[in-house]
């Protein structure tokens, strides 16, 4: 079976949750691997997450160099073409980095690709075989990988549960000798910030919360008089974001804000993991949805299926009522 | 600047509800409602705005059949100056890295400056614009939301988490994939649409591009089926009138602390 790798996303010198979540789907494709941690990065903080990865991950592999201080794709796909041996698999989560590397990385190793797994269903010889899902996670899909060359797979973060991880207390070895030529063409300048906006959605205890069903600007008042009866707050998904109809400070989900309500109502919203990313503590999730088969049921408490531009209306008149 | 974008037709998640084949090898595509691909739609978008800005020509490609040719009139009416259709029956089946080698065949016929793609398409893989820009050995930066031009480079933001923005320098030529948000997409009405309705779009096929070893055959990444998963512990789904719904849900709000 082919080595195993898997590249580690740190900040501050924490390592982040997807770390414990690629040793699991590691021991997935093959419970025997022996699977390696890459660590990249520059400085203090490079040292306490090696420690971090160490705890999942029989090996680890340190990398300390100037221009790996901040994450840039260009260059750790560099650096990793250069390091990892032919035919290896790589894991890196599927959030904006694992986005950024995957594709390209895996092209320049020669190796299949696979993105946004959510399921290792072990492997057959170098047949990889995984769940993937399509159409905005209406479709589930079998699919197989051909990694006799190798493969760098994208997992979804949050899909393989920590749990089982098998202990780690990996070694650290300092590989930053074999980084080799990290020039690239795409210069990482600063981050900025979100901008805050005028309501904190993050401490609402209750979220009135709107999707696409919405379907136009001039309903948004619809979820505001139900929050206001309510004594909520109206947030959104992505959608009423990029439409300008509610400002980005309302957004709920992997690049909007991360929100712990007791209650969350997800009218007209399908359920995307993007969108659910952006929502812990377990609330109670109410699903308003016209469509019986939108995945937002699977994840939700109670739901109800009807049109929210009519449900919505009544729900406030009872309310108030 | 010439600006290259691909774009993809899809069903439409928004308006469809997919179901699966009862033996899994799709889904049911009978009365599907295609369009194109949401992020596509602002690739095009910011060609058009990034042409209008600097000047130069803006081209829509696809890899697809005879029908995809809807969507490059479309994005054509939205103002692109040129489309490209790239169809053969040896295209069929290709996975991401298929795709992305047919379209680096088709970069390789022209002279772009820019090249753009959507972050994702239907089947939410975000491959094919970081596999193009690596075939090309050109430098990529995914989920884009800001270009500004700035003379031989761009700067461009990435999205990252929780909103944040990557600024990013990054050389010309270059592959980017754009993220929904970054503009709003103008809309083309069937006016627009009749307007371009017989302006000749050029066809190539495998060998015109001089492209072997994609579709099905070529295929490192498979599907076996299409499933249903096991239903989970799932909601409770409340029935009855929409009234009943409604003070059924009120009642378990009060004991949840979702109402006073
Ligand atoms: C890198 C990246 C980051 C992302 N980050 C986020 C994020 O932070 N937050 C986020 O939300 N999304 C995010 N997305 C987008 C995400 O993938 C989905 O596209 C988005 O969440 C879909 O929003 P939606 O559920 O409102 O729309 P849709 O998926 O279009 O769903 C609309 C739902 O409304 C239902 N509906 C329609 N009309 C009605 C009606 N009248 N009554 C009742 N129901 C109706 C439909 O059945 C459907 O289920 C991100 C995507 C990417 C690629
Ligand atoms: N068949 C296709 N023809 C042209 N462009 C495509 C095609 N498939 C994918 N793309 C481009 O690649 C982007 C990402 O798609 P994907 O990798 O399939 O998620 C899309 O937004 C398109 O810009």
């Amino acid at each position: 079976m082919a080595q195993i790798f898997a590249y580690i996303a740190h900040k501050n010198g924490v390592v982040d949750d997807t770390a414990a979540e690629l040793a699991v789907a590691a021991k997935k494709i093959d419970a025997s691997a022996q699977v390696t941690a890459i660590v990249t990065g520059s400085g203090a903080t490079l040292d306490a997450a090696c420690q971090g990865a160490a705890k999942a991950y029989a090996q680890v592999w340190k990398i300390n160099k100037p221009e790996l201080a901040y994450p840039n794709a260009e260059v750790v796909r560099k650096l990793l073409k250069n390091i990892v041996p032919a035919s290896s698999i790589v894991l890196v989560a599927h959030d904006t980095f694992g986005m950024d590397l995957g594709p390209g990385l895996s092209i320049k190793m020669d190796a299949a690709y696979a993105s946004d797994v959510v399921g290792i269903d072990g492997a057959d010889g170098s047949t990889l075989k995984i769940v993937r899902q399509e159409f905005a996670g209406m479709a589930h899909a079998h699919m197989t990988v051909n990694a006799a060359k190798g493969a760098v797979l994208t997992l979804r973060p949050g899909s393989f549960q920590a749990g089982d991880a098998a202990g780690g207390a990996g070694a650290v070895t300092d590989k930053s000798g074999d980084a080799g030529d990290l020039g690239a063409k795409r210069k990482f300048l600063q981050v900025v910030e979100a901008e805050t906006g005028d309501v904190d959605i993050t401490k609402s205890d209750v979220l009135v919360s709107i999707g696409r069903g919405i379907e136009d600007q001039e309903n948004i008042g619809l979820a505001e008089d139900l929050a206001k009866a309510m004594g909520a707050v109206v947030s959104c998904s992505r959608p009423i974001v990029d439409a300008k109809w509610l400002e980005k400070a309302r957004q709920v989900g992997t690049s909007g804000k991360t929100v712990k309500p007791k209650v969350y109502m997800a009218l007209g919203i399908s359920g995307s993991f993007q969108h659910l990313g952006g929502i812990k503590g377990s609330p109670f999730i109410v699903a308003v949805n016209k469509n019986p088969k939108a995945p937002i049921f699977q994840v939700a408490d109670v739901g109800i299926v009807e049109n929210i531009l009519e449900f919505i209306p009544a729900m406030t008149e009872k309310v108030s009522g | 600047m010439e600006i290259l974008v691909c774009v993809k037709r899809v069903p439409d998640t928004a308006e469809n509800e997919i179901t699966i084949k009862g033996d899994g090898t799709d889904i049911q595509r009978d009365d599907l409602v295609y369009s194109v691909n949401e992020w596509d739609n602002y690739a095009t978008e910011e060609a058009i705005q990034i042409r209008d800005n600097v000047g130069g020509t803006v081209t829509v490609v696809t890899v697809g059949d005879s029908e995809s040719e809807e969507i490059l009139r479309r994005q054509m009416a939205m103002g692109a100056d040129n489309g490209i259709l790239l169809a053969d029956g040896a295209f069929d089946g290709s996975d991401a890295r298929g795709i992305a080698s047919i379209l680096a065949a088709a970069v390789k016929k022209g002279k772009y400056d820019l090249i753009l793609t959507g972050a994702q398409a239907d089947d939410g893989a975000g491959a094919v614009g970081g596999m193009l820009a690596a075939m090309l050995d050109l430098p990529y930066a995914s989920l884009v939301n800001k270009v500004e031009v700035a003379g031989n480079k761009l700067k461009v933001g990435r999205e990252i988490e929780g909103g944040n923005q990557e600024m990013n320098e990054i050389d010309l030529p270059c592959v980017l994939s754009i993220q929904t948000g970054i503009n709003e997409p103008r809309y083309v009405g069937i006016r627009g649409i009749r307007k371009v309705a017989s302006v000749e779009i050029p066809t190539h096929n495998a060998g015109a591009l001089g492209v072997s070893g994609v579709g099905k055959a070529g295929a490192q990444v498979k599907r076996v089926d299409y499933f249903t998963p096991p239903a989970g512990k799932g909601a409770e789904i409340l029935e009855g009138s929409m009234e009943e719904k409604i003070d059924k849900l009120i009642e378990l709000l009060k004991a949840k602390g979702g109402l006073k």
